[in-house]
């Protein structure tokens, strides 16, 4: 099976798909530029481990994230960062603190938002147009929405002409572009992802993290993007959340000042060294990873 | 001109084995050795007939239309108890799964329920459901539904919890999540089940008919037994089985539609 078909990854096709996302004109979201779409205020989360002590995973997390942002959260494993995305989807409720989203405290899953996870987790009876339609079947959309709004968010991935086959006939990097149209197809103005590229070899992970950019910067969809690689987080935000181990906070807020959107060689200049290099050193701090 | 790689190319088997061939070749041997040995041995038709007088009995069964009736009314049966099963099976399946209290109050009683021969019975379904052909179906949906309960309560309690999360997530009310995952994600262990279900249906109505009844498969053995008609027996036998047969198959086949996406990650991870 192939990862690509040829051209799929190169063609950063121009594509007509602006229209539906309201984008209200960020072409180059900087951080800070627009209104904080997401607010943490001293979030905490408190797990009951299996001998019943109470264990701090994530503490006093405050930061807030602009509208059309990048942002990475970067740390160890198991330092809780999918525990912190896991609050801002509203899959779990903070043990402290709150989260606004759109100005509203997060209490449940929200509307406006898209989730990506490890695995595609696709449905394997499901091809891959009804596997994209599926957060419009559950939202009610008519069938015709539905069907034009998959198929758009096909195309945008790069997997136009794979609407009709099953998610055991794509390769891992096509099923995670499947996971992402699905999280896009309705439009939503937040993206969360959890390290969407964990289980993909180098080569792969690394033209995903192309198609990622050019599809981020083409929605204007604010993106949350959970990883333990330096270089992917370097390569793909505006700003970088270094997280510490447990208990896990933010241990200083990292600015990737070069413009979006990038080109692979980018990562072999100096100044991405530099940032490469000073991420390291946030992580290495307290001899963690 | 053609070099020896076109010869390569070109080169089909001339013939070849189908994969079901050896255990046909089996069974005609064995049915051979059968007709030869109640021949040379001389053993008398009332033990034991020859294959080609069950042939003829077979034969003669189905012209004479004499076998219709019978067949026709087990089929009902088995089929309606199977229905039956399949209903009692995953609905009460899906119940005990996704409602943990009802796991607690009525799953240890079916397991003890389990473990009484239901084959004992038989008899009680005749006197409090009659000779026709209701206690039959009863007999069969008793026996066919546990399998199928079984697999339907594991197949949705392993139902991926990551599935469900990205239902949550999507905001899907219990029966969006329960029609679009936790079904689907549940066919497979259905079918699994469905597949022994059937055998135990018809096992079921057979026994509901040798212990009460006039019409069907089942009573017609016995009734040829109290005749020592042997190759009669023998020719309802071989009813049963294509019975059994076609009605397994209709079940692999309808599972191979639904569940194909299963077996093709089976296939894919092996």
């Amino acid at each position: 099976m192939r990862e690509d078909r040829s051209g799929a990854v190169e063609v950063p096709s121009p594509i007509a798909v602006g229209g539906d996302f309201h984008a209200s004109g960020r072409s180059s979201p900087g951080a800070a530029a627009g209104q904080p779409i997401i607010e943490f205020d001293r979030i905490a989360k408190v797990y009951r481990a299996a001998d019943g002590r109470p264990v701090r995973a994530v503490d006093s997390v405050t930061a807030t994230i602009a509208a059309g942002e990048f942002v990475s959260i970067l740390g160890p494993s198991g330092c809780g960062k999918s525990t912190l995305m896991m609050m801002l989807a509203g899959l779990l409720s903070p043990s402290e603190g709150t989260i606004r989203f759109k100005g509203d405290v997060v209490t449940g899953p929200q509307d406006d938002f898209g989730i990506v996870f490890q695995d595609a987790v696709l449905f394997p009876w499901r091809d891959v147009l009804a596997n994209v339609k599926l957060p419009g079947e559950v939202g009610g959309l008519s069938a015709a929405e539905q069907d034009e709004r998959a198929r758009r968010m096909i195309r945008m991935v790069g997997l136009e002409g794979f609407e009709t086959k099953y998610p055991h006939e794509l390769s891992g990097g096509m099923q995670q572009r499947v996971s992402i149209a699905r999280a896009l197809s309705l439009a939503p103005s937040l993206l969360v992802m959890d390290e969407p590229f964990g289980a993909l070899d180098a080569m792969t992970r690394e033209q995903m993290n192309l198609e990622l950019q050019r599809i981020s910067l083409e929605s204007g969809t604010t993106t949350v993007f959970v990883t333990h690689s330096i270089p992917e987080a370097a390569f793909l935000s505006d700003r970088v959340f270094v997280m510490s181990g447990r208990p896990s906070t933010v241990r200083e807020i990292v600015t990737i000042d070069t413009p979006r959107p990038r080109r692979i060689e980018e990562m072999n200049t100096d100044r991405f060294g530099t940032y490469v290099s000073r991420l390291r050193s946030l992580l290495d701090a307290k001899g963690e990873m | 001109m053609s070099t020896a790689v076109d010869e390569l190319k070109s080169f089909k088997p001339v013939f070849t084995v189908p994969r079901s061939a050896p255990a046909i070749v089996t069974s005609l041997a064995l049915i051979l050795l059968w007709e030869v040995l109640v021949r040379v041995l001389d053993v008398p038709a009332f033990i034991l007939p020859t294959p080609s007088a069950v042939v003829a009995r077979v034969y003669t069964d189905l012209v004479s239309g004499f076998i219709l009736p019978h067949f026709w009314l087990t089929f009902v049966e088995v089929v309606a108890g199977f229905i039956v099963a399949i209903a009692v099976g995953v609905g009460l399946g899906t119940a005990v799964a996704l409602i943990p209290i009802l796991d607690r109050m009525i799953y240890p009683i079916l397991l003890a329920f389990q473990t009484i021969p239901k084959v004992a019975v038989a008899p009680l379904l005749i006197i409090w459901f009659g000779y026709g052909a209701h206690s039959k179906a009863i007999m069969a949906a008793l026996i066919a539904f546990f399998p199928i309960l079984v697999n339907v309560i594991v197949g949705l309690k392993t139902t991926d919890a990551q599935r469900i999360l990205l239902m949550r997530a999507l905001r899907a009310g219990p029966v969006q999540t329960y029609m679009k995952v936790r079904l689907p994600s549940m066919l497979p262990y259905l079918f699994a089940g469905l597949e022994v279900g059937i055998v135990f249906s018809l096992i079921g109505a057979i026994v509901g008919e040798f212990v009460g009844s006039s019409v069907g498969l089942g009573s017609l053995i016995i009734q040829r037994q109290a005749v020592v008609d042997v190759a009669g027996v023998f020719s309802v036998l071989a009813y049963l089985s294509i019975m059994g047969l076609v009605m397994s198959m209709a079940v692999k086949v309808v599972a191979d539609r639904m569940t194909f996406w299963s077996r093709s990650q089976d296939i894919r991870s092996a």
